[in-house]
């Protein structure tokens, strides 16, 4: 079928001619055109509205005085406004009559979730079970205490954390370097025997060597201290693990686990609010 | 209509067309680039700023091959939302020594420009070797490898060499000593420990990062992220608003 031959339109050619194929000079749609002019106005006025082309002196700031350092500042200044109140009644109460009251004990408790779920799961879990060399938050067995107050101290200053000179400190020695393989082998066993794992068996010898090198920090009956951190030895509480390696691993290297100190990153609120959610969780003191 | 007539020379000349266009181009770069080398308000100096010391810059070069980049960024935006989670906004002075930076603009896994001092050196080890055993809905990859590598710190002061001619502040004494102070960095007792603090300040955290006697690429990524974003003191520090 042969197509029939274009109908010549009304329309003038632009004159450019390539091997005698000429273009058509159609106007643009009328929509189009007026719609890219009003993106033109928009951009002047865009550009005179906000900070936009540099000048000799400096950057032109813009009518409005906008600036993404002010927006944030400003952003962040409106929901510290809304939450003044709140906020200033944490810091007022005592630690241990915040989540009863009944302004700020909700507040407070969500508050803490939300801070314990950016800054603390990452090691605790997010359940605050935990998990190896990082401490459950959820039972009743606290290394450095489990009162408000003590958990309050631990997140502000942290442990064995080095850049805050408040931070809680111990230094558990490395026995490797004092004690023979065999008589870390016995501690290993005696410590079994404490807390009835492993099958082990209470012997002299390493009741013995307990007492001279174990039990200035975790007790002549190995139930731990807290004003050095040592655990409690006689539960089935490990945060290590309990089996005759790692025990041996832990005697021989030493364990000397390290958290932040918070106080420089959180707000004194936001430390209440973390501390009082902990709390909460069920082991709290 | 005069001269716009002529642009049939200009479209018929490959030559022509190409060198205008390089030129028009060029305007329009030259107005948005230049002004950026001589207004003062996009020049801040920020206290604190210090270049890498040889470890942490060995550290960043681990953070470039391994691609953390990939999916970490290092740039904390001007936001409400990522300003409380993160920490203080991202300076431009923050980067000033990183050659090239890690801004990045895709995240699947966190923001890591404050990541330093958050967690202990321990999580971090755990962490890079089984990500999955501290965070267990994490996707990241495993870099238990970085433990048994042996850091290479033969080309330490050619690495800083490199650093200084694009701009970095090493003194020659800094390069000639790299190895020294990177060895120094792994122990606080050690007798090189005075020159290194001489060389990058006193506030550089010196300790065995990976807890084990031999010097890993373990190390040196973590005591690169340990000093990711603390060199700034924010509690001192006031931004100008109009930056």
């Amino acid at each position: 079928m042969a197509k029939k031959p274009a109908k010549k339109p009304d329309v003038e050619t632009t004159g450019h001619s390539w091997d005698g194929i000429e273009e058509y000079n159609n106007p643009l749609p009328r929509w189009w055109l007026w719609t890219i002019y009003a993106t033109i106005v928009w951009g002047i006025g865009y550009a005179i509205a906000y900070p936009s082309f540099p000048l000799p002196g400096g950057a032109f700031p813009g009518l409005l005085g906008y600036s993404s350092r002010g927006a944030v500042e400003a952003d962040i200044a409106k929901v510290e406004a809304q939450n003044a109140p709140l906020v200033a009644r944490i810091n007022d109460l005592e630690l241990t009559a915040i989540a009863s009251d009944d302004q700020v004990g909700e507040f407070a408790v969500q508050g803490g979730k939300a801070v314990f779920q950016t800054f603390c799961a990452q090691c605790h879990g997010a359940g605050a079970n935990g998990a190896k060399g990082y401490p459950s938050l959820i039972d009743d067995d606290w290394l450095w205490g489990g009162t408000i107050e003590d958990i309050h101290q631990t997140i502000s200053h942290g442990i064995r954390y080095e850049a805050d000179p408040d931070t809680r400190s111990s230094q558990m020695p490395a026995f490797g370097e004092f004690l023979s393989k065999e008589e870390i082998a016995k501690l290993v066993e005696y410590v079994g025997s404490r807390s009835g794992i492993n099958g082990a068996v209470e012997t002299e010898e390493g009741k013995n060597l307990f007492l001279d090198n174990c039990a200035a920090c975790h007790g002549d009956d190995a139930t731990g201290g807290r004003e050095v951190g040592a655990p409690n030895l006689t539960d089935a509480i490990w945060l290590y693990g309990s089996d005759p390696e790692t025990l041996t691993q832990t005697v021989t290297y030493a364990r000397q686990g390290v958290m932040p100190a918070w106080s420089g990153r959180l707000s004194e609120s936001q430390i209440r609010q973390a501390a009082v959610y902990i709390h909460s969780l069920g082991g709290g003191e | 209509m005069g001269i716009l007539d002529k642009h049939g020379a200009i479209e018929r000349n490959a030559t022509l067309l190409m060198v205008l266009s390089l030129i028009v181009v060029s305007i329009g770069g030259l107005i948005e680039i230049v002004p950026l080398f001589y207004l003062q308000n996009t020049i801040e100096d920020v206290e604190g700023m210090r270049p890498y010391t040889p470890l942490e810059l060995a550290g960043r070069d681990i953070y470039i091959r391994e691609g953390c980049y990939v999916c970490h960024s290092q740039m904390i935006r001007p936001m409400r939302d990522e300003v409380e989670r993160y920490g203080h906004y991202s300076l431009a002075a923050e980067s000033q020594y990183d050659h090239p930076f890690q801004w990045g603009s895709k995240r699947t896994g966190p923001d890591l420009s404050r990541v330093g001092g958050r967690y202990s050196d321990n999580w971090h080890v755990d962490h890079l070797t089984d990500p999955r055993s501290v965070v267990p809905e994490s996707i990241m990859p495993e870099y238990a490898f970085l433990k048994h590598t042996p850091l290479d710190t033969k080309y330490i002061s050619d690495r800083l060499k490199a650093d200084q001619m694009v701009g970095v502040p090493y003194t020659d004494e800094m390069i000639a000593s790299a190895r020294e102070d990177l060895l120094a960095q792994l122990d606080p007792y050690s007798d090189g420990i005075d020159t290194l603090m001489a060389h990058y300040g006193d506030k550089v955290v010196a300790r065995n990062f990976d807890s084990q006697p031999e010097l890993t690429e373990m190390d040196a990524l973590i005591a690169y992220l340990q000093v990711l974003g603390t060199m700034v003191d924010f509690s001192t520090f006031e931004p100008a608003a109009s930056r």
